[in-house]
């Protein structure tokens, strides 16, 4: 089956960034595909490259990373949502650039892109997943 | 060929206090752009979403609610909201505000965009849906 996931929520906070990765995991192990995770409301700091949990605990971001989603050329299916990530100050080089900001912290295992993207991704998978409250 | 699917956003927060409520209404305003079948269902505390006369002038958050009147332009024009939960809260259908569309199928009359439902009839709505994003 191919499989979209929504992710609301931020990392470490929230269980729902950790159910939503077991469940990716697991369906990429039996089989299933994961065509696309999209990162909305806090859920867009799951993609903070300055993430950096203390050694005996999960690296929530890493596991996301690990599981190496990308389309057929290659680009990450690790999507943050642009309008719910500049506000929370989630920035990639490009972004950062355009804004006069220095420094950026989007993990290179994600993108930014609109919330089309999440509109697309309700139409081509089979089923859509949400986690969060 | 193109796929139209049908899409439910269920709003169960209030408009203030968590940022869920403007956010659903940022992806339904998008998601108006792919034609696909959508309709929005109020339940819980997001029936105070669409409650008329909401004023944010002491809390310096923008009031977003008067956005809810450009759905009827994109074609999204099925409002289902929980009778239920109305009740719950001491509302009616008269708090809510007068959310219309145009029917180009009958002449362009105005049209209500609101439907009041009890939480049985939401349900079965509900199990019609493709995709539901709850929010």
């Amino acid at each position: 089956m191919k499989f979209a996931i929504q992710v609301n929520e931020g990392p470490y906070q929230h269980q729902a960034s950790d159910t939503a990765f077991q469940f990716a995991k697991a369906a990429i192990e039996n089989g299933h595909e994961i065509m696309r995770v999209f990162f909305y409301h806090d859920g867009v700091n799951n993609a903070s490259s300055f993430t950096l949990p203390p050694q005996d605990d999960r690296h929530v971001v890493n596991n996301w990373a690990s599981l190496d989603i990308k389309d057929a050329d290659g680009n990450p299916e690790l999507v943050v949502c642009v309008a719910a990530a500049l506000r929370r100050g989630m920035l990639d080089e490009s972004e950062a650039t355009k804004n006069s900001i220095e420094g950026n912290n989007l993990h290179p295992a994600f993108r930014i892109s609109g919330l089309g993207q999440l509109i697309e991704a309700g139409i081509q998978s089979d089923r859509l997943v949400v986690f969060g409250d | 060929m193109a796929i139209t699917k049908k899409f439910m956003y269920l709003n169960r927060r209030s408009s203030f206090g968590t940022v869920y409520a403007i956010e659903s209404l940022e992806v339904v305003l998008i998601a108006a752009a792919f034609e696909q079948d959508v309709s929005l269902a109020f339940i819980d505390d997001g029936v105070y979403q669409i409650v008329e006369g909401q004023n944010t002038d002491g809390i310096g958050m923008k009031n977003f609610s008067k956005t809810f009147h450009a759905l009827g332009d994109y074609d999204i024009n099925k409002l289902y909201i929980s009778k239920e939960s109305l009740e719950e809260r001491g509302l009616s259908e008269s708090d809510i505000m007068p959310l219309v569309y145009e029917d180009e199928d009958d002449d362009w009359a105005e049209k209500s965009s609101i439907k009041v439902v009890s939480n049985d009839e939401l349900k079965a709505i509900m199990s019609e849906q493709d995709v539901c994003l709850s929010f």
